[in-house]
């Protein structure tokens, strides 16, 4: 933990959103650093980045294009390795694991929400929101019921058995959130949810995170909007693949 | 960071583990049933999905299945009617034949002369040695077969008078239709009777029954007590199995009769003039007593023949020996549609990689989303295999359909002997399922080895 402590106070940001509030942690990063390779040419995009994720937080991740925002979301996603660092997600550290065990780890404590949505067309609602379900071996009928509840809670109990090609950008982006809350999962990265959505949907979306916020759900959202990011209660932004600043505004 | 805090994380991650415990658990063999079926079910909406494109990628395979089930039933069906064709002639006989030496005809030509008439073939006294010389023969049918015009009123058939004994129909196999064969009591006192064949029957008598009626071989009458079974009429009437037990165009009368009628010497009209030739016996059917020595006695036969006669004026034929070799032919053409459909199956199944490639690049997106929802490679794998597998099986299917059709047609139109055994269509499956599996490898590994990262990014 020493070191920890001592990076982030070499870093210039202020640590108030590290102030722990008596909350768990839910995740953390040590020291992480991403260098992509692409033949004899290197490019460093995260330069150390330490920050500690509490249960319950609603976090904005904001920076300029190229700030090392999406490298990030990849990593705490277990989508990607660091090249050094550590990624403690609940007690584990990620950071070593092989395919097998990120797959695993992401199947069942991560959820994701996309600008894109990301939906599979060929399946229906209620289909797409029970797959991680499937990929984790759950029973069937079991993981059917809670897909049509989490259905139900997005406000799309009537259109279980429609396509995604059917229904709306904004209806689309709540079968999204239903499908990243069905495994329960210590956290929920979001990338620019309402990035391809009209204001009223976005506004749609963002009631249903502040919902999810209240109870207690760990949130963590890449956007560019300072509008939305003045929703969240920690403010983290990110620059030149350093932790800018990191604040906490409720 | 306090201790306090740090120890509350750790225990909300034993939370956590005990979560990922259970559900482990709950990953036993049916849920991996449920999942292969729901793998299949998605499979399966994709290849619907793209209709016309499955249908194309699997042509290959279909073609395939079908060319290898109809060749095998065509070859089937006609190593067994040449089997069936070799029974005819029975399996328990050799039949030997009287043949044409080749150098009579420029020895005898010369000069002006009447040439004398040419002598060859087998003898009575042949059959005689055979019968006596070797134990295992059992009978023997000999028979004189001359070319006449046989007449009824004013119709004229030219056909084969066969001279023969009263065992004849039975050597071979061949059944009367109506009426009897001759009696040897008739052979004793060289009666003019005759049995016809049914196709001579209707050529002479269109209207009435010929029976007790007379027909006329050159000079002499013949009175009709029996028609033979027709081999056309046999073939409509069995399956298309059929020609086994009926006689060809022929007529019978008691060789005594024929000897006596005839005569020993035969004129023929020939391009070069008249030929005069003389043949004791043109055929003879040595029954055997049993199958495992008919080979034997065959070579035995023709020893003796060989010994008794100067030149090669005579065949031995061994039906069984035919069998076997109707049976060797039927190898080949098995081998050769194995070689065949094997050709044609590689190219649905490279067909099916190709198609399997392109699906994969097209779904890179589906792909990082099902990897970043918690999908193992494996699961991946399962995915695309699973489809490759559904599609070559679904071409395996419509190929056994086609595969079973095609040899029902050709027998209902072109009357062609094919036979469909259980093993074809089954082999020609999971050959098919094989495929899939084989040609869906690659493409499948491509699918799990790609980078959640890069595919989520894929437009």
């Amino acid at each position: 933990m020493q070191t920890v402590e001592s990076t982030q106070a070499s870093q210039h940001a202020s640590v108030t959103g590290s102030a722990s509030l008596g909350r768990e942690i839910v995740a953390r990063v040590e020291d992480i650093k991403k260098t992509y390779y692409m033949g004899a040419l290197s490019v460093q995009v995260l330069h150390g980045i330490s920050i500690n994720f509490y249960q319950g937080d609603f976090i904005s991740i904001m920076g300029p294009s190229g700030c090392g925002k999406s490298t990030l979301m990849n990593l705490l996603g277990c989508l990607d390795q660091p090249t050094s660092g550590k990624y403690y997600l609940g007690d584990e550290d990620t950071s070593k694991m092989g395919d097998d065990a990120l797959s695993a780890i992401r199947g069942a404590r991560l959820g994701f929400i996309f600008q894109s949505y990301n939906l599979i067309q060929q399946l229906t609602v209620v289909e797409n929101i029970e797959l991680p379900l499937f990929y984790q071996g759950h029973p069937e009928e079991e993981a059917r019921q809670i897909a049509i509840d989490l259905a139900c809670r997005v406000g799309l109990g009537t259109r279980l058995d429609h396509k995604p090609f059917e229904l709306s950008g904004g209806q689309q982006q709540r079968v999204a959130i239903a499908r990243a809350l069905s495994n329960d999962p210590l956290i929920i990265l979001a990338d620019e949810p309402t990035g391809n959505l009209d204001s009223k949907s976005g506004a749609e979306i963002l009631q249903l995170f502040d919902e999810l916020h209240q109870q207690g759900k760990t949130l963590i959202m890449v956007t560019h909007s300072d509008e939305l990011a003045e929703r969240s209660e920690r403010q983290i932004r990110l620059r030149d693949g350093l932790v800018e600043s990191d604040e906490r505004s409720r | 960071m306090s201790e306090a805090v740090k120890k509350s994380g750790f225990s909300g991650v034993v939370r956590a583990a005990a979560k990922q415990q259970s559900t482990l658990h709950a990953s036993t063999a049916s849920a991996n049933w449920t999942r292969i079926r729901k793998t299949a079910a998605v499979g399966l909406k994709s290849i619907y999905a793209h209709g016309l494109r499955s249908l194309l990628t699997v042509l290959g395979i279909v073609i395939g299945v079908a060319a290898v089930i109809a060749m095998l039933a065509v070859s089937e069906g006609r190593s067994f009617e040449a089997q069936q064709q070799f029974r005819a002639l029975g399996s328990n006989n050799i039949i030997v034949k009287s043949v044409k030496p080749a150098d009579i005809d420029s020895s005898a030509g010369g000069g002006g002369f009447r040439p004398q008439a040419v002598v060859y073939g087998i003898t009575y006294e042949d059959v005689e040695t055979i019968r006596q010389t070797i134990p295992s023969v059992t009978n023997i049918i000999p028979s004189r077969i001359i070319k006449k015009n046989v007449r009824y009123l004013n119709n004229t058939v030219s056909t084969d008078v066969v001279g023969t004994t009263v065992d004849y129909p039975i050597s071979r196999n061949y059944n009367l239709r109506e009426g009897r064969f001759f009696t040897q009591e008739e052979v004793d006192r060289q009666s003019n009777v005759v049995v016809l064949s049914d196709e001579v029957a209707t050529a002479l008598f269109p209207l009435t029954n010929p029976i007790g009626d007379s027909i006329r071989i050159d000079g002499n009458y013949y009175n009709v007590i029996g028609i033979m079974e027709s081999e056309g009429f046999s073939n409509l009437g069995r399956s298309q199995a059929g020609s086994s037990n009926a006689a060809p165009t022929r007529i019978f009368i008691p060789l005594s009769a024929a000897r006596f009628r005839f005569g020993e010497t035969l004129v023929r009209q020939t391009s070069g003039g008249m030929e005069s030739e003389s043949v004791e016996l043109h055929e003879a059917i040595i029954q055997v007593a049993s199958q495992d020595v008919v080979e034997e006695t065959g070579q035995i036969i023709e020893q003796i023949l060989e010994r008794r006669h100067r030149k090669i004026d005579y065949a031995v034929e061994v039906p069984l020996a035919l069998i076997r070799q109707a049976e060797a032919s039927a190898l080949r053409d098995q081998l050769q549609a194995a070689a065949i459909a094997g050709i044609s199956l590689l190219v649905g199944g490279i067909g099916i990689m190709n198609i399997m490639l392109a699906s994969v690049t097209e779904r890179t997106r589906e792909i990082g989303i099902r990897r970043a929802l918690g999908a193992k490679k494996k699961d991946i794998i399962m995915q695309f295999l699973i489809e490759a597998v559904i599609l070559s099986g679904v071409g395996g299917l419509i190929g056994v359909f086609l595969g079973i059709t095609i040899p029902i047609l050709l027998s209902l139109f072109w009357g062609m002997t094919t036979i469909v055994t259980v093993g074809a269509p089954l082999l020609a499956f999971s050959i098919s399922a094989v495929i899939g599996v084989v040609f869906g490898i690659y493409p499948s590994m491509r699918a799990a080895d790609m980078d959640p990262v890069e595919a989520l990014r894929h437009e």
